[in-house]
């Protein structure tokens, strides 16, 4: 599928040409913001392609015609961005296929326009406010996911404010809830609390812990049951699987 | 009405349709859209039973037979609600307008209930319209899509000045239900279609109006639980939390039912089938059957079959003073609603 063959004759470039297993780790690094899953995983990316000089081809697809603009914008900018940051890429181009926004987005995205000039007329401003509302929601799934086993261990609600997360055992959930505070700017040091209100980074008390626990889980239970419905529509919309993707 | 090991049902399909998406009804130069539609909304059949999946043909316009078929004879539906869409940017004569919806309900006396719907960017002329409509269809619900685009405007929030002129104007003519679409949707760029703090706000200032959010805020649940707790009229409209989740999905439905159950309750859950996206039948006896699956899910709320029988009927007919055969009430009151205080006592 890729197109790295080598080409008699051809000189050699100064830096070695990125792989295609680099690209798709770059890839692997883009989330649908909504879902906070890799689009790899998701099951979104659909081709990548690496000539021998490091230009590379990414194609997407995403679950309907009719998927969230804004929230296709971000992955597509943000596959962009990753595809360019990666050593050894020459050019990038990333496209979104079968949405009804498709010519706007790759178009903007290939432009470098950001959103609200790809949407000419029809978009207030950029997207950070949306990207860090859901990722705020990704930082209380990602509580539960790490408290859980807390909990069913025995965990009291004191215990649980008192814990930082040096103290939590580790692991891939940990990781997750540590990055995404981090990229909210929030404190994710070894010597900062698990427990924290990722709108404003105040420790939880143990008095309120019960309730934030409620809420963590709830917005986790949203989280996971939108990503089941987006894979389902996928499923019954494309038959073949992505690259990476991944069942849950 | 529904009856199953002795025990009856009365069932209120409070979210259905009744459409016409076949290419004779796609505005010329917007085909695209039309066809993106359908096939968008086809896609959600998918993730119900494969024995209940329609050809694309069907499905783009479905005949009065089959919706008589589907909905009553085969579905045990007792009384269903038409929620209009309009969509006439893309459709000719709309994708299921209240005319469509009650000139059927019209052939079939005591069977629908035809809501309307408004839009306040219409000013006076839409509410005009929406007088109209109630004289005409005698509509005591509306649905309403705050997301939806219209000449340049990105949507609208039911905080909006205009919107409460139309709100007001709903409590005098007599509409009791406002039929929120707050979920999977089409049209947002930058705006964040989901957001349920609107509802929240005109909950507040219209205490003698139900606010039904339909899809319960899907993907955003939580902000629509969080905020239902504190509302008295705010209501959750499981269409597709069971057409979309409970076949395709049973563990996470089974923890979207818990997670409704606790914060928002089962006196404030409405079924809806979302038909012609998926039949009420299996639903209606799935839903029936379901319990938890395992003790996964000991901390959330217990259903009952008292649950069950409000959820598929009994709320709405409240809501919209339907008269329930006695066989089919419930004795001995109502239950217990979810406090928010049931939250703060609750051990993790």
């Amino acid at each position: 599928m890729t197109g790295t063959t080598v080409v008699p004759g051809r000189e050699r470039v100064e830096a070695p040409a990125a792989g295609r297993a680099d690209v798709l780790a770059a890839l692997e690094t883009v989330r649908d913001p909504e879902l906070d899953e890799p689009i790899t995983a998701l099951g979104f990316v659909t081709a990548c392609t690496v000539s021998p000089a490091g230009d590379v081809r990414v194609r997407l697809r995403l679950p309907t015609y009719f998927c969230a603009p804004n929230f296709a914008f971000l992955m597509v900018a943000d596959a962009y961005d990753a595809v360019s940051a990666t050593a050894g890429v020459r050019g990038t181009e990333v496209v979104l296929e079968d949405h009804f926004a498709a010519e706007a987005i790759n178009g903007g995205v290939a432009a470098r326009a950001g959103f609200a000039r790809s949407f000419a007329g029809l978009a207030e401003g950029e997207l950070h406010d949306l990207r860090a509302d859901f990722l705020r929601k990704a930082v209380l799934a990602g509580t539960d996911r790490v408290c859980r086993p807390l909990v069913d261990a025995g965990a009291t609600p004191a215990r649980l404010a008192e814990l930082t997360l040096g103290e939590v055992p580790a692991g891939r959930d940990l990781d997750r809830l540590r990055r995404r505070r981090a990229e909210l700017g929030l404190p994710a040091g070894d010597g900062d609390p698990l427990l924290i209100e990722p709108s404003t980074g105040v420790p939880v008390g143990a008095g309120a812990v019960p309730l934030h626990l409620r809420r963590a889980r709830v917005t986790r239970v949203g989280a996971d049951a939108n990503t089941g419905i987006c894979r389902g529509m996928l499923r019954h919309r494309y038959a073949d699987t992505g690259l990476g993707e991944e069942e849950p | 009405m529904y009856e199953k090991d002795g025990e009856k049902y009365f069932v209120v399909d409070s979210h259905m349709h009744y459409w016409n998406a076949a290419p004779d009804n796609w505005v010329p130069g917007a085909e695209q859209y039309a066809k993106g539609w359908i096939e968008c909304f086809h896609a959600y059949q998918g993730l119900g039973p494969a024995e209940t999946h329609w050809p694309i043909e069907k499905f783009q316009k479905y005949s009065e037979e089959d919706l008589m078929r589907d909905v009553f004879a085969d579905g045990y539906v007792d009384v269903a609600v038409f929620q209009p869409t309009y969509l006439k940017e893309w459709y000719r004569e709309g994708f299921n307008t209240t005319e469509r919806n009650a000139a059927l309900g019209e052939k079939h006396p005591g069977k629908f209930i035809a809501n309307t719907r408004w839009d306040p960017r219409e000013g006076d002329e839409g509410l005009k319209a929406l007088k109209a409509n109630v004289e005409r269809y005698g509509s005591k619900g509306v649905k309403l899509y705050t997301a939806e685009w219209r000449d340049g405007s990105r949507g609208w929030t039911l905080r909006d000045p205009e919107a409460y002129r139309y709100l007001e104007a709903c409590q005098e003519l007599g509409i009791v239900n406002i039929h929120v679409h707050k979920g999977p949707t089409i049209w947002p760029l930058d705006k964040d279609a989901f957001d349920v703090s609107d509802v929240d706000h005109a909950a507040t200032d219209f205490p003698d109006l139900n606010f039904i959010v339909e899809h319960v805020g899907l993907p955003r649940i939580e902000d629509f639980c969080f905020m239902a707790t504190q509302e008295p009229n705010v209501y959750a409209g499981l269409s597709v939390v069971i057409g979309g989740l409970m076949h395709a999905r049973p563990k996470f439905f089974a923890k979207v039912m818990g997670e409704l159950l606790f914060w928002v309750g089962e006196d404030k859950m409405t079924f809806g089938s979302d038909y012609g996206i998926w039949e009420p039948k299996w639903q209606v006896e799935g839903f029936v059957d379901w319990d938890y699956p395992s003790d996964e899910f000991s901390d959330y709320p217990r259903i009952t079959t008292a649950t069950k029988k409000k959820i598929l009927g009994l709320n709405a007919a409240r809501l919209y003073g339907i008269d329930v055969p006695a066989e089919c009430r419930l004795e001995g009151g109502q239950g217990v609603p979810a406090q928010r205080e049931a939250a703060q006592l609750v051990e993790p």
